[in-house]
């Protein structure tokens, strides 16, 4: 602390407990103290209060002892002279802020002024199949908080290190040329950016939507609010990390803290005049190990220890060397990197617009649009095929047939990509692994947009990334960059061939699709049985110690991003990484799925929390999760079968909880018999749940699973000799309780109910 | 004259007082009498009817054939046996409290702190729970008391030290068996005809200092929290000045804090208050000297009015109606000085009587009434004070660090910890860390040694924690107060821009030394400082030691692995090969080793040698202040006096416009 920040913070502190304290009993003489307190979609209540206090905050009358605790934290501003010792005072009353603001922003959703309504505002959503979807109509209103949904999903990047932390940003810029700047600076290292508080009533949210920069968890940019007091939010993610994938239980504050120090990559950056209110904040965030940097003049702490580097800096905006904002306003991002230690691999592609994976959730609307290939109107696909070395030029980009210059504006056209690789350790197997990337690599461009793969590629290019000059040359430059960077280990030569001259085009595609179809039929062929070795996945251990994925050819990560074949590569990349081969060893039951060197794997990665696991058991020693899986599963003893749940369905099921909530149990690296955390695409396995009879045990699926999987679930209830199968399933819409469950399951004579108990 | 002897203005004052007046003192009596050249360097052996042999001739041997390193090393280990024992009978006197207390034949104490009980309870091994306090706290008191009188083992408070310093106490067979039968063993082992090795005496000495510093004197420690409470921050005051013109003036003096802290409520018991007033005073001024003033000072913040070599010259003052003592260090020539003002003096100590003074023996069973009794003697006494010299000086300052709240101010309730401590260190913000403790010494200028050596130290980035007569020696010079940040170095300053503490801070009495050993041993395990005590960059000082007590707490900090030094010559001297042995031989098994040092420039040019040779050793960069200094509120001060000038400045440019472009 410097005093004078001291001062500020503890009378921050001292004033909205205070607030906090009038709030609540306002709140309730007027709905009086029953009234629910909660925050949307998630199982951690409060989270800020639950990691602090360990209290589960339900309803307004739940804050008081909240606030009490608050108080007890608050101490006196230090002294002109002989000032007592203030550092820890001011901690404390840091994390008494916190919990004001926390308690202050739950009785505003109880009294129903959360989110903040900001006229005006559109926030891009996150599961969508086409970019003209939704949009318009339901915006007006800031984020709010996170919900766990987009915290798991967001939960496989935080852990692989693609997202690096959050940028907690209060207050608004300079300019909004330095604003902008700011975000693509961030953007384009991946990094969120959660957004809150005003100077002058003017906020960084406003300078945003003034440059028509998207806001929402697919830019990763999110808006909390126009006050300080949103900031909370931000360290309510960062607690909800901890609890989701640490394995952490609320009142675990301790570990909580730590662990956020050293695994969640955050810092504040307060932008403007900072107030008493957000020197308290920050006094908060700093508990996290999250420093924090202003550009503006404030004291400085430069000493270590409770944050790993700095704890606060000052960059005041007009001493900072650059020519204009925008180069200010890399150098104040590059610091607040510096200061949080935050080492990100910058792939420099050589492309007229900014790339990152924060712009790969980007939407490009039709009415934005300058053209698009793939969709309704044309055809797109992309194929990518090993070769020989002395067939393939490194960097040779060509394109055949004429550019989209001639299209009208809006308009489309076909579009092959052809990419060939070249490498020592490249294996045929790996194309696929690859080819996939062309997803991710494409839509990392801002103003590009990505759908699909295969011969069923979507792309669309904005007009603002036409303006800029972007042709279809680029997209063999991304390509060309990223898969060096990425995968250079495997990959030694890459060669992009566009394809949009008619006759090629044909017969590449044709080739492609035998390709595809071989890679089908070599996939299908390719069993748990087939194979000598299976993959560990350890990559979430960074954020669940003691979790450990077994991955095999017939189950794939829980996450959904990692199958046999990428971890095989992956391994191949990387041979000390996070997947490294088990040997299977021993098949000591088949049907249960236990291997001998599964086991020894298992208990020595998991540090000796695992002992045994099965690899096709939910009932007995299920495989742990870290808390990034795609679906639940869970056991409804009354239906003698099993529930699964999806990420994306915020619904109540059977079992009595939602996703959120089931999460909670089936994270954290612990064994549940009954409950587990699943990938998708392992409900289309044979050996899904195979010890419990497969996937006729399933009563119960979240409508949004069917729809995704229609065409795979269709084979697989045909695999399974019930080709109606998929309808005797129910879904959130006709069951959310057990007792809407069983008449249903009677109804339609699902199976599982003649099936033998399950214990 | 005066200031060749202290340079403490009050001090001075006083002593002008009692030079022209012709009233004797230390500071007189030391100028009258040299020290004895044969006893002062332990060339006297006076243990058997024999002598006393003088050893003044290379070879030359007493009757028995005892050698030059024999005779001093015999004389040392006694002085570490006198000390040792005088800070665990301190140490044993606390427990008997707290087992009076606990069974609730002390009522007038209780257990103000009961976090601090669990932790003790904890590492004693006493179950906590389902158990009442009162149940714990007795048995934590009768386990702390079978401590001093265990006779095989370990004592369990070795656990606190860092493993690997542990291991090394039990290799070399120094892991002290039972605090007082390590007392007795020096006494026997240099009784005629016994110990005849200096290296045995020596190395049993060091075992004996550890049954003091890991034992009677950190259990005092401990104990003394429990019942009194852990000291937190406060501002007090410190020197003569702090004496009243108006109210009865009672002087708490020696070390224990049972007595003081008796007294402490009965002046401020309103029946008290309100007789005083009934005398013609205003009311009552409780101060204290020496380390009851430490203790009643770090807890409660009552003004000390000086260290050791004040005592008298408290009295001389005219203005001290009473003066109660305890224990240690309370010079007889007060009872005659006494005599010549109206001071009463009150010894309560059945181990401390002094002819001529008025006993009033002091009973924890009944606490209070006794205190109040000695009290009503101060008050009644009001009526004859005479003329009164009371010197205007006093300073503020900070007391009331421990181990807790240092690591509690270093990250709060939920993140306290030591590491932004070592991270400090590691740096090079901080070159490393000192303690410096200690009495004052007549034979030197009072509180010059204590205050150049504390001075230099920060300058130079160096940490100094202090306790006993040493931390109310550099209270007085404004180096314990959070303004003198401004005298430190530039990353010593951060850091105390940054905590918000001076840079010296006060950790208690001279029995308090073990808040010291806590510290370092969690530096120690907090990481990043090597793993052990003697990797750590840093020293101990005693510059105006005088006591025994100073040598055990000397040798209990060798043991523990710091390099310490002493001012003053060595009481070894007269043997090269003993004074070897007490630094290299220690430092070679031990790693920490024992120097005297008069000259207090050298000290600290061989104590800065030594921290940047530990600095070398982890690795650490190397120190170079000039890369620090850049945090704090100077630039915001700057930038806000301008703002309110009314000079053109931005937010967003740290640049200040000149005023006279305004």
């Amino acid at each position: 602390m410097s005093r004078y920040i001291a001062t500020a913070a503890i009378r921050g502190a001292n004033r909205i407990v205070k607030e906090a304290e009038d709030l609540l009993q306002k709140t309730i003489q007027e709905l009086g103290p029953d009234t629910p307190v909660q925050f949307t979609n998630t199982a951690y209540y409060l989270p800020v209060i639950l990691g602090f206090t360990g209290i589960e905050v339900s309803k307004v009358g739940d804050l008081s002892p909240v606030l009490e605790i608050a108080k007890s934290l608050l101490h006196p501003e230090p002294g002109e002279h002989l000032w007592l010792p203030y550092l820890g005072e001011t901690l404390d009353c840091g994390v008494a802020t916190l919990l004001a603001e926390e308690a202050i922003e739950g009785l505003r959703f109880a009294r129903g002024e959360q989110p903040e309504p900001i006229p005006g505002l559109q926030l891009t959503g996150t599961s969508f199949t086409s970019p003209d979807e939704g949009g318009e109509g339901n915006g007006g209103y800031a984020n709010g908080p996170i919900d766990d949904i987009q915290l798991r999903s967001w939960g496989i990047q935080l852990v692989d290190g693609r997202m690096p932390g959050f940028a907690a940003i209060v207050g608004a810029a300079k300019s909004n040329e330095a604003a902008v700047q700011i975000v693509r600076e961030l953007q384009q290292r991946n990094i969120l950016i959660f957004l809150s508080g005003n100077v002058n009533g003017r906020s960084i949210i406003h300078q945003l939507m003034e440059e028509g920069v998207e806001m929402g968890y697919d830019t990763y940019i999110v808006p909390f609010g126009t006050d300080t007091i949103s900031a909370i939010y931000a360290l309510g993610f960062a607690t909800r990390a901890a609890l989701a994938f640490g394995g952490l239980k609320g009142g675990q504050i301790r570990e909580i803290l730590l662990y956020n120090k050293y695994r969640t990559f955050a810092f504040v950056l307060a932008l403007g005049e900072v107030d008493d209110l957000k020197y308290a904040t920050a006094a908060g965030a700093i508990s996290y190990g999250f420093p924090a940097i202003a550009d503006t003049v404030i004291p400085q702490i430069l000493p270590t220890g409770i944050t790993s580097y700095e704890h606060v800096i000052s960059m005041p905006f007009d001493d900072i060397e650059g020519k204009d904002d925008s180069e200010k306003a890399k150098r104040l991002v590059q610091r607040c990197l510096e200061v949080r230690g935050v080492k990100v691999k910058i792939t420099e592609v050589p492309i007229p617009v900014p790339y990152g994976s924060a712009f790969e959730g980007e939407r490009v609307r039709r009415a934005d649009m300058r053209v698009e290939f793939g969709g309704k109107n044309s055809r797109a696909f992309e194929y990518l095929k090993m070769s020989p070395m002395d067939e393939v030029e490194d960097g040779k980009i060509e394109v055949i047939g004429p550019g989209f210059e001639d299209v009208e504006v809006g308009g489309y056209m076909d579009l092959g990509i052809v990419v060939e690789v070249a490498g020592r350790k490249m294996q045929e197997d790996f194309e696929p692994v690859l080819e996939r990337q062309i997803h991710y690599f494409i839509n990392g461009a801002s103003g590009i947009q990505h759908i699909g793969q295969r011969d069923i590629a979507w792309i669309r290019i904005s007009k603002a990334a036409a303006d800029k000059g972007f042709n279809l040359e680029h997209f063999g430059k991304i390509l060309h960059a990223r898969f060096h960077a990425d995968f250079g280990t495997i990959v030694d030569k890459v060669q992009v061939t566009i394809i949009t001259e008619p006759e090629l085009y044909a017969q590449w595609l044709e080739k492609a699709r035998e390709a595809y179809d071989f890679r089908n039929k070599r996939l299908a062929e390719m069993t748990d049985e087939s194979v000598d070795t299976f993959y560990s996945c350890v990559l979430c251990q960074s954020f669940a110690p003691d979790h450990v994925c077994v991955i095999s050819p017939e189950r794939l990560g829980l996450c959904g991003a990692y199958n046999w074949l990428d971890c095989k590569a992956s391994h191949q990349i990387n041979p000390t990484g996070p997947n490294q081969p088990i040997v299977k060893g021993e098949c000591v039951d088949p049907v249960k799925g236990y291997f001998t060197g599964v086991n020894e794997y298992a208990k020595q990665a998991s540090h000796g929390t695992v002992e045994q696991v099965a690899m096709y058991s939910i009932m007995e020693n299920p495989m742990t999760a870290c808390g990034c899986f795609e679906c639940i599963m869970m056991l409804i003893p009354e239906a003698n079968g099993f529930m699964i749940v999806s990420r994306e369905d915020p619904s109540m099921t059977p079992a009595g909880m939602t996703f959120s909530t089931l999460a909670g149990m089936a994270g954290g690296g612990l064994q549940t018999p009954g409950v587990m955390g699943i990938g998708k695409y392992y409900l289309t396995s044979k050996k899904f749940i195979s010890a419990e009879g497969g996937f006729k045990r399933v009563v119960w699926m979240s409508s949004f699973l069917k729809e995704s999987l229609a065409e795979e679930l269709k084979a697989v209830c045909e695999r399974e000799g019930d080709p109606d199968l998929l309808d005797k399933i129910a879904d959130e819409r006709v069951a959310t309780t057990v007792e809407e469950l069983l008449p249903f399951l009677e109804e339609k004579g699902h199976p599982a109910l003649t099936m033998p108990p399950l214990f | 004259m005066a200031k060749e002897r202290s340079i403490d203005p009050a001090a001075c004052e006083i002593l002008e007082v009692t030079e022209s007046e012709g009233i004797s003192t230390a500071f007189s009596r030391a100028e009258a009498m040299k020290p004895c050249p044969i006893g002062s360097k332990g060339a006297c052996c006076k243990l058997c009817a024999m002598g006393p042999c003088r050893l003044t001739k290379e070879g030359q041997t007493g009757i028995c054939g005892a050698t030059i390193e024999t005779v001093a090393a015999r004389n040392f280990a006694r002085m570490v046996a006198a000390g040792s024992s005088a800070h665990s009978d301190h140490g044993r006197d606390m427990a008997l409290t707290l087992l009076a207390a606990a069974r609730g034949e002390a009522p007038d104490y209780e257990i103000r702190d009961e976090k601090k009980l669990l932790e003790v309870a904890q590492l004693l091994g006493v179950q906590t729970q389902g158990r009442e306090t009162m149940e714990i706290a007795e048995e934590v008191a009768e386990v702390a008391l079978a401590q001093f009188g265990q006779q095989q083992g370990e004592i369990i408070y070795l656990q606190r030290a860092p493993k690997k310093r542990q291991e090394i106490w039990r290799k070399l067979g120094i892991a002290p068996r039972g605090i007082d039968r390590e007392v007795v063993d020096i006494m026997h082992r240099t009784h005629a005809g016994n110990d005849q090795w200096y290296e045995s005496l020596l190395m049993a000495s060091l075992r004996t200092a550890l049954a003091d510093g890991w034992g009677g004197s950190m259990l005092s420690t401990d104990i003394t929290d429990i019942l009194f409470g852990s000291p937190v921050p406060l501002v007090a005051r410190s020197n003569m000045g702090a004496l009243s013109e108006d109210e009865v003036n009672i002087i708490v003096h020696g070390h224990e804090p049972v007595l003081s802290e008796m007294i402490l409520v009965a002046v401020n018991d309103p029946e008290m208050i309100e007789y005083a007033k009934s005398k013609g005073a205003k009311g009552i001024n409780l101060g204290g000297i020496c380390c009851t003033a430490n203790e009643t000072l770090m807890r409660q913040g009552v003004p000390t009015i000086g260290n050791f070599l004040s005592q008298e010259l408290a009295i001389t003052t005219g203005a001290i109606e009473l003066m109660v003592v305890d224990i240690q260090c309370i010079m007889q020539a007060l009872a005659p000085l006494s005599k010549q003002f109206h001071t009463i003096l009150v010894t309560t100590s059945p181990k401390a009587h002094i002819e001529g003074a008025t006993h009033v023996e002091f009973d924890e069973h009944h606490a209070l009434e006794i205190a109040k009794k000695i009290v009503k003697m101060g008050i009644d006494n009001f009526a004859n004070r005479g003329k009164t010299r009371i010197p205007g000086k006093v300073n503020h300052l900070i007391a009331g660090f421990s181990h807790e709240y240092i690591n509690y101010a270093l990250g709060g309730f939920y993140r306290g910890s030591f590491r932004p401590l070592n991270d400090a260190v590691i740096q090079g913000r901080l070159r490393g860390v000192a303690g410096v403790v200690g009495c004052n010494n007549a034979r030197t200028c009072h509180d010059y040694a204590h205050e150049y050596i504390v001075r230099e130290l920060i300058k130079n980035d160096v940490l100094v924690v202090m306790t006993g007569c040493g931390a109310i020696a550099c209270s007085k010079y404004g180096l314990l107060s959070p303004e003198a940040a401004e005298l430190a170095g530039p990353g010593l300053r951060e850091i105390c821009e940054a905590v918000g503490i001076p840079p010296v801070l006060h950790l208690g009495s001279c029995v308090d030394n073990t808040r010291i050993l806590t510290v370092l041993s969690q530096m120690a395990t907090e990481g990043g400082l090597g793993e052990d005590i003697a990797d750590i960059p840093g020293v101990g000082f005693a510059p105006e030691w005088m006591s025994e007590k100073a040598i055990s707490i000397g040798c209990y900090f060798v043991a523990s692995g710091v390099y310490t030094i002493f001012g003053s010559e060595s009481p070894v001297g007269n043997s090269p090969v003993v004074d070897r042995f007490i630094s290299e031989g220690w430092e070679e098994r031990v790693g920490g080793k024992l120097e005297f040092i008069p000259d207090p420039q050298e000290a600290v040019r061989k104590a800065l040698e030594h921290i940047d040779k530990k600095r070398a050793a982890l690795g650490l960069v190397e120190y170079d202040p000039t890369r620090f200094g850049q945090s704090g509120d100077r630039l915001m001060r700057q930038f806000i006096e301008a703002m309110e000038a009314g000079l053109p400045v931005s937010p967003y440019s740290a640049k200040i416009p000149d005023p006279s472009k305004k």
